[in-house]
């Protein structure tokens, strides 16, 4: 019997799927270990203590909460700094981060403070003898190495959208924990947090993604792609790099090797060619859809469904469908 | 302005990877090698730092194999002034051992800036620098996508999903460069020659301790997909009853 930690990441003051996710995958590991207790960490401003029954629904046995107006924005070396007191308060065997934007950012500051390893951006997680294994795509998602942690915790980052939050209903008991120093006084300042509006499905929790690429010829041509999110209802936009470099798209729409890796269970790539750079960020998605007019697209080798032709004629066809589809469902 | 820059060799990744005979890590036979994209981009930007203090230097790190110094002559030959190369035959899979490592060379100085990569593309952790931060206990801003730096204080961009943040911090500070931040300059050939006499200090790196262990590496499993289920609009009622039947995502 192992005590688990998991981080409960949120924005804007609501959970992150992410969040559900940690928990999900620290209950499992405590599970692994005969059952040991899950702590959930929720930082946030006045009011986020509200949000935890969410994580004892998932797991979590404990959550600590603390509460300051200055974790209104993400205050990384205050939550650090939390953390690290937390795991060592509870002598956790594991902690669980999501490999997020701020996970990434926040999972190595705590293994530094504490002096172990970390193993980012996990998909698959396993209890073997001492160790906590993690297995942990890399080379462009080329290769894929499973690692033994031996430290003590150990740390980890989970892949967004692979470790399904599932129900596991538990005690939920939510503690205060106070700060460790002044979350005030860090020297690093979040100013703001721009977009991302609570509506938003962001691409590491859409469980659809409709990806665009130059064969779109033009930026206003992506309202096509938003055309046919919107028609999906759980759909998040993202790109290429030939389109984040003409400026047609933001930066954080980009998915590849260096952009974000996305794996959702459905991938929609349009007018998109497959360059292994584009490839590396989505191939794990579960199914593949492609539609392209050069039936020698590389990204027609990776589709589960391809069809070849001419975007401007498949694309309304195919958001009047999916609209008529969904119609019918509900 | 005192400004270092982290380098890592990694392999080209055009290639389907063989796994050694070990079965814990990859053939390097046959692979081409370069530095790190987002150290590319890392290196850019220290050297658009110093220019515009209009002082300073750009000292280039790289921990890794004696080949390693192929990849500093090109930080090099872009501009940097010179390099420490920290000697290890073999680099480790545990990101705070490198951390470690690094930090323990970059103590000696007093920087005010220290730019990484986001992640190296090889090992995928996104560890190093901000390991390297706290080690140093020095204020930290991870995957930057702007920057400025102006009377001793700086703002960045940091890119999240499908949202921005601004962030404010004070020098010194250990910075990670995500793509956007700029494109790297190419080498001159003014630059190549003046890299040849450029300082290279190599020395061993003080790896120890780690925590993580490769048990495994392997390929993924190929994904069976490469069907064509029809053309133009006309395959569209086929694509929604696979997606409602058979992927069961409508
Ligand atoms: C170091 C490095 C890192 C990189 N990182 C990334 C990354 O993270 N993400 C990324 O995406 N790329 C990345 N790239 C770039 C990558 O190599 C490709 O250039 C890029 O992915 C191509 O984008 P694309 O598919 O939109 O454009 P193209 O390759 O130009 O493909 C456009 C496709 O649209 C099709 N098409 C054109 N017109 C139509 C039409 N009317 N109807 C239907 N189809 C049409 C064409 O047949 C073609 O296949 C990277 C490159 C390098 C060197
Ligand atoms: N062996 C190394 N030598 C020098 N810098 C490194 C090394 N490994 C990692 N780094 C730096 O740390 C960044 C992040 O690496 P990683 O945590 O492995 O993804 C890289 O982009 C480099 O800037």
């Amino acid at each position: 019997m192992a005590t688990m930690f998991a981080f409960a990441e949120q924005r804007d003051g609501e959970l992150r799927k992410v969040a559900l996710e940690a928990v999900t995958a620290a209950r499992t590991l405590a599970d692994a270990t005969g059952g040991g207790e899950v702590h959930a960490l929720l930082v946030g401003a006045p009011g986020i203590s509200g949000k935890a029954t969410a994580l004892g629904a998932h797991g979590a046995d404990v959550i600590h909460v603390c509460e300051h107006a200055a974790f209104s924005n993400a205050n990384p070396e205050a939550t650090a700094a939390l953390a690290a007191s937390l795991l060592k308060q509870i002598g956790a065997r594991g902690g669980v981060f999501a490999a997020s934007a701020q996970g990434r950012d926040l999972a190595p500051r705590v293994a530094a403070k504490l002096g172990v390893s970390l193993a980012s951006d996990v998909i698959e997680l396993s209890v073997v003898g001492d160790a906590i294994q993690a297995r942990h795509p890399t080379h462009t998602g080329k290769v894929i190495a499973t690692l033994a942690l031996t430290g003590n915790p150990a740390l980890v980052a989970v892949r967004p959208n692979v470790f399904a939050p599932a129900p596991s209903p538990r005690a939920g008991r939510v503690e205060t924990v106070a700060p460790v120093g002044d979350p005030g006084a860090s020297r690093v300042v979040v100013r703001e947090t721009r977009g991302g509006g609570k509506a938003k499905l962001d691409l590491s929790e859409a469980p659809v993604i409709i990806s665009g690429g130059r064969g779109l010829k033009a930026a206003e041509n992506f309202k096509l792609i938003e055309e046919l999110a919107a028609a999906f209802g759980n759909a998040a936009v993202g790109a290429t790099r030939a389109v984040t470099d003409d400026g047609w798209r933001p930066h954080s729409d980009q998915i590849g090797q260096t952009g974000r890796v996305v794996s959702p269970e459905l991938y929609v790539a349009v007018g998109i060619s497959g360059a292994i750079q584009h490839l590396a960020g989505m191939r794990t998605s579960r199914t593949i859809v492609a539609i392209n007019k050069d039936k020698e697209a590389p990204i027609f080798k990776l589709a589960d469904y391809g069809i070849v032709g001419d975007v401007f004629e498949i694309m309304p066809a195919l958001i009047a469908a999916v609209r008529a589809a969904r119609a019918h469902k509900v | 302005m005192k400004i270092a820059v982290c380098v890592k060799r990694v392999p080209v990744m055009d290639v389907k990877f063989r796994i050694a005979a070990d079965g814990r890590s990859i053939d390097e036979s046959g692979l081409k090698f370069d530095i790190n994209d987002f150290d590319l981009w890392a290196v850019e930007a220290a050297l658009q730092l110093k220019e515009k203090t209009g002082d300073g230097e750009v000292v280039v790190f790289s921990l890794g194999p004696d080949a390693v110094q192929e990849q500093i002559r090109k930080a090099l030959s872009m501009g940097a002034d010179r390099a420490v190369h920290l000697k290890a035959d073999r680099v480790t899979a545990d990101a705070l051992a490198i951390a470690r490592a690094l930090a323990a060379e970059l103590k000696a100085t007093q920087w005010d800036v220290i730019f990484f990569g986001r992640v190296a593309i090889d090992s995928a952790d996104q560890s190093v620098g901000p390991m390297v931060a706290e080690l140093l206990g020095m204020p930290c801003v991870s995957a930057i996508s702007s920057l400025e730096i102006a009377n001793g204080r700086g703002t960045a961009k940091r890119e999240l999903e499908s949202a921005s943040e601004i962030v404010e911090f004070p020098l010194p500070v250990v910075l990670t460069v995500d793509e956007g931040l700029n494109k790297e300059r190419l080498p001159s050939l003014k630059g190549i020659m003046a890299a040849k006499k450029k300082p290279l200090e190599s020395k061993p790196a003080q790896l120890d301790g780690a925590t993580i262990s490769v048990v495994k590496m392997e390929l993924p499993p190929e994904r069976t997909g490469g069907r064509i289920i029809g053309e133009g609009a006309a395959a569209v009622p086929e694509l929604i009853r696979l997606l409602q039947t058979e992927a069961k995502v409508l």
